[in-house]
C-alpha cells in the first residue's frame, strides 16, 4: 500500500495549488506528470553547481557532468533491464519512434513489404510509418482490435503474413489504457521474422517494463510522463540492430572523427545517434525519476492506479449521464463522455470546477473506426491521485448540465 | 442596447437556444452558395460555413457540423448578424467581435445577442470555438472580394 499523503509532499503541484478557485484535483497524468523534488533538485544541482558540457572539457566540472549524464544510462538499463549500451537518449518517445522509422525502417523495407499497426496507436506511432510506406512503397495494415478495442495475440497471429517486416504496437494505449501482452505479440511477431518496435510512452510509468522478457526489438518512452523533465526520453534498441543502423540525424558528439574527402567514423552505439550536446540537464532528470519510481515500487504504482480505477468505476455505476468506453481498462486511464453534452464542453466545466482532465481525439485519430465516436474525455490517474479526487471527479460529471457547461461563461 | 442583453440569465438563456435551436443551420447544394470547411486541430469542431454573397451583399448564409456550445451558438449567431448586410457592414460586426473576443473594447450594439459570448474573452482555450464560423465568414468574403478583384 502507498503512503500517498506522505508521496504527495514529494510534489511543489501538489501543495494545495488552486486551479478556477477549486483546491487543483490533476487528473490529466496520461498528457503529462508532475515532478517530485528529487527530480527538479537534481536539474538545479546541475545549474547551480556542475554547468558544463559533458565530453568535450578535460576539466573537472566537465567530468562531473559526464558521470551524472552517463551514469543515468546504467539507472535505464535498470529500469527496463537491457546493457546501458542499448540506450540511446532521445529527445522523447515521438523522436525515438522516428528513429527507428527512418533510421531502420528507411533503410529495410522495401515495396510489397507490410508494416502492421493498430487503430489505437498515438500519431506518434502512426504517422512516421506512413511516411516510410510511402517512401519505401511498404504497405500498412491494422491489426483488428477486439470489440473492447484491446490488441490481442490471436488478431496479430491473424494479421501476419511473410511480408510484415515490422510490427509496431503501444504497450499501454493512450485513450483506452490497455495493457498489451507485449511478449507474446513479439514472440508471435518473431515467428515471422518481423521486427517489433513498442511504443512505451503510456506504459513505462504505469507498469514494469522488461525488454529482455518482452523479446521487442525496439522500444521508445518519454520522461515527462514517468516524473521527469520534458524534452527528453529513451530508445531502446537490441545491440545488433543498433550497431547496424546508420544514425538518422549527424552532427558533434556522435562521429569520432571525419576527413575533407567525406570519410566519417561515428561513434559507438548508442553514442553514434545522439548528436549535437544533448539535454543534460534533462537527462539527468530522468535518471532522478527512475529512481524515485523505483522507491515507490512498480507494483505499488499499478495497483494503486488500479484501485482509483475500480474505485472511481464502483462510484459513477449508477450515473446514467456518463458512458465510459474502457469499462474493463487495465489503468488509470478512464475515456468517457458525460451523455449529449460535446466533450469539450463537459471538459471544461470538469475544468471549471479545479479538475484538470483532457478532452478530443488524444492523438489517436484513427480510434474513432474502434469506439464510434470522435471525442472522449481522458481522466488519467496516477500513483500520487487519492480517492477524494476521483470523488471530485465524480461529483463534476454528475452535476454537469449544459446548463453548467454554459453557465462557466458568466 | 436592450436592458434584457444586460442580465446574464438572459445571456445564458440565448447562449443555450442558439446552442439547442441553431439558426441558419441546414447547408444547401446551390452552387450560387461558396463553402468554407473549418476544422480546428485544438479543438474538435468541424464545420461548413456556407454564403451567397451577391454584389457585395451577403445574401444568405448557412452551417452545419459537429460543434461545441460555443461554436456552434456563435456561429448561429452570426449567420443571424450578417445575413443581408453589404461586405463592408459585416467586416465592421465581425471586426467588433473578435474585438470583444480578445478582451478589447467594442461596440455592444453592433452584436445584439452576441454579447452573450463575451465571457469567451476569459477562457483562452475557447476562443478557437467562438471564432471558427466566424473566420468562415472572413476566408468567404475574402474570396468573394477576390473573384470581384479579378473581373
Ligand atoms: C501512446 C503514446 N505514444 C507516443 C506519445 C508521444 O510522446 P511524446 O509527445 O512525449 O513524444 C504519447 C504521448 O502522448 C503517447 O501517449
Amino acid at each position: 500500500m502507498l503512503d500517498v499523503n506522505t508521496i504527495r509532499k514529494d510534489f511543489p503541484m501538489l501543495d494545495g495549488k488552486l486551479m478556477s478557485g477549486h483546491p487543483l484535483v490533476y487528473l490529466d497524468n496520461s498528457a503529462t506528470t508532475f515532478k517530485p523534488n528529487a527530480v527538479i533538485n537534481a536539474i538545479n544541482d546541475f545549474y547551480h553547481n556542475y554547468t558544463s558540457n559533458i565530453h568535450r572539457g578535460e576539466y573537472e566540472l566537465s567530468q562531473k557532468a559526464d558521470t551524472a549524464y552517463d551514469s543515468v544510462r546504467k539507472i535505464v538499463g535498470g529500469f527496463i533491464n537491457c546493457d546501458e549500451k542499448e540506450v540511446v537518449f532521445t529527445a522523447g518517445a515521438t523522436n525515438g519512434l522516428n528513429i527507428v522509422a527512418y533510421s531502420y525502417g528507411l533503410a529495410n523495407l522495401k515495396a510489397g513489404d507490410e508494416i502492421l499497426i493498430t487503430l489505437a496507436e498515438h500519431a506518434s506511432n502512426v504517422l512516421p510509418w506512413f511516411d516510410v510506406a510511402k517512401k519505401t512503397g511498404a504497405v500498412i495494415r491494422y491489426i483488428d482490435l477486439d470489440e473492447e478495442g484491446r490488441l490481442t495475440p490471436a488478431a496479430l497471429e491473424k494479421a501476419m503474413t511473410e511480408k510484415v517486416r515490422i510490427v509496431a504496437f503501444a504497450a499501454v494505449t493512450n485513450v483506452l489504457g490497455y495493457i498489451a501482452d507485449v511478449k507474446e505479440l513479439c514472440r508471435i511477431a518473431h515467428e515471422y521474422g518481423a521486427v517489433t518496435v513498442v511504443d512505451a510512452a503510456q506504459s513505462a510509468a504505469h507498469i514494469h517494463t522488461d525488454v529482455k522478457d518482452w523479446d521487442c526489438d525496439f522500444m521508445a518512452f518519454s520522461s515527462h510522463k514517468m516524473c521527469g523533465p520534458s524534452g527528453v526520453g529513451v530508445l531502446y534498441g537490441k545491440k545488433a540492430l543498433l550497431d547496424a543502423m546508420e544514425p538518422f540525424t549527424y552532427g558533434g558528439g556522435s562521429n569520432a572523427r571525419f576527413e575533407k574527402d567525406g570519410t566519417v567514423i561515428l561513434k559507438e552505439t548508442p553514442e553514434k545517434f545522439e548528436s549535437g550536446t544533448p539535454d543534460m540537464e534533462g537527462v539527468i532528470g530522468l535518471g532522478a525519476a527512475l529512481r524515485y519510481i523505483s522507491e515507490v515500487g512498480m507494483e505499488n504504482i499499478s495497483a494503486h492506479e488500479k484501485a482509483l480505477r475500480d474505485y472511481f468505476m464502483n462510484k459513477i455505476a449508477d450515473y446514467d449521464n456518463v458512458e465510459v468506453y474502457n469499462p474493463n481498462g487495465d489503468t488509470g486511464i478512464i475515456a468517457f463522455n458525460v451523455k449529449n453534452i460535446f466533450a469539450q464542453d463537459a471538459a471544461s466545466y470538469i475544468g471549471s470546477q479545479g479538475i484538470a482532465v483532457r478532452s478530443g481525439n488524444h492523438c489517436a485519430k484513427l480510434l474513432h473506426n474502434v469506439i464510434g465516436v470522435t471525442e472522449t474525455i481522458r481522466a488519467s490517474f496516477y500513483f500520487y491521485n487519492t480517492f477524494e479526487d476521483a470523488d471530485r471527479l465524480a461529483e463534476a460529471i454528475k452535476t454537469c448540465t449544459i446548463e453548467n457547461c454554459i453557465g462557466i461563461f458568466f | 442596447m436592450s436592458e434584457l442583453l444586460k442580465d446574464p440569465m438572459v445571456l445564458r438563456e440565448i447562449l443555450l437556444d442558439h446552442y439547442e435551436y441553431p439558426h441558419n443551420h441546414k447547408l444547401t447544394d446551390n452552387p450560387a452558395f461558396k463553402e468554407a470547411h473549418m476544422s480546428s486541430e485544438s479543438c474538435i469542431d468541424d464545420i461548413r460555413v456556407q454564403a451567397k454573397i451577391t454584389d457585395g451583399i451577403i445574401e444568405d448564409v448557412r452551417f452545419d457540423g459537429r460543434a461545441c456550445t460555443i461554436s456552434t451558438a456563435s456561429t448561429s449567431m452570426m449567420t443571424d448578424l450578417v445575413k443581408g448586410k453589404t461586405i463592408a457592414e459585416a467586416k465592421e460586426i465581425m471586426n467588433n467581435y473578435f474585438a470583444m473576443i480578445d478582451g478589447r473594447e467594442f461596440d455592444e450594439n453592433m452584436l445584439e445577442e452576441a454579447v452573450a459570448l463575451q465571457g469567451v474573452s476569459k477562457q483562452a482555450n475557447r476562443i478557437k470555438c467562438a471564432t471558427i464560423g466566424w473566420h468562415g465568414l472572413e476566408k468567404l468574403i475574402a474570396e468573394s472580394e477576390e473573384e470581384n478583384d479579378g473581373k
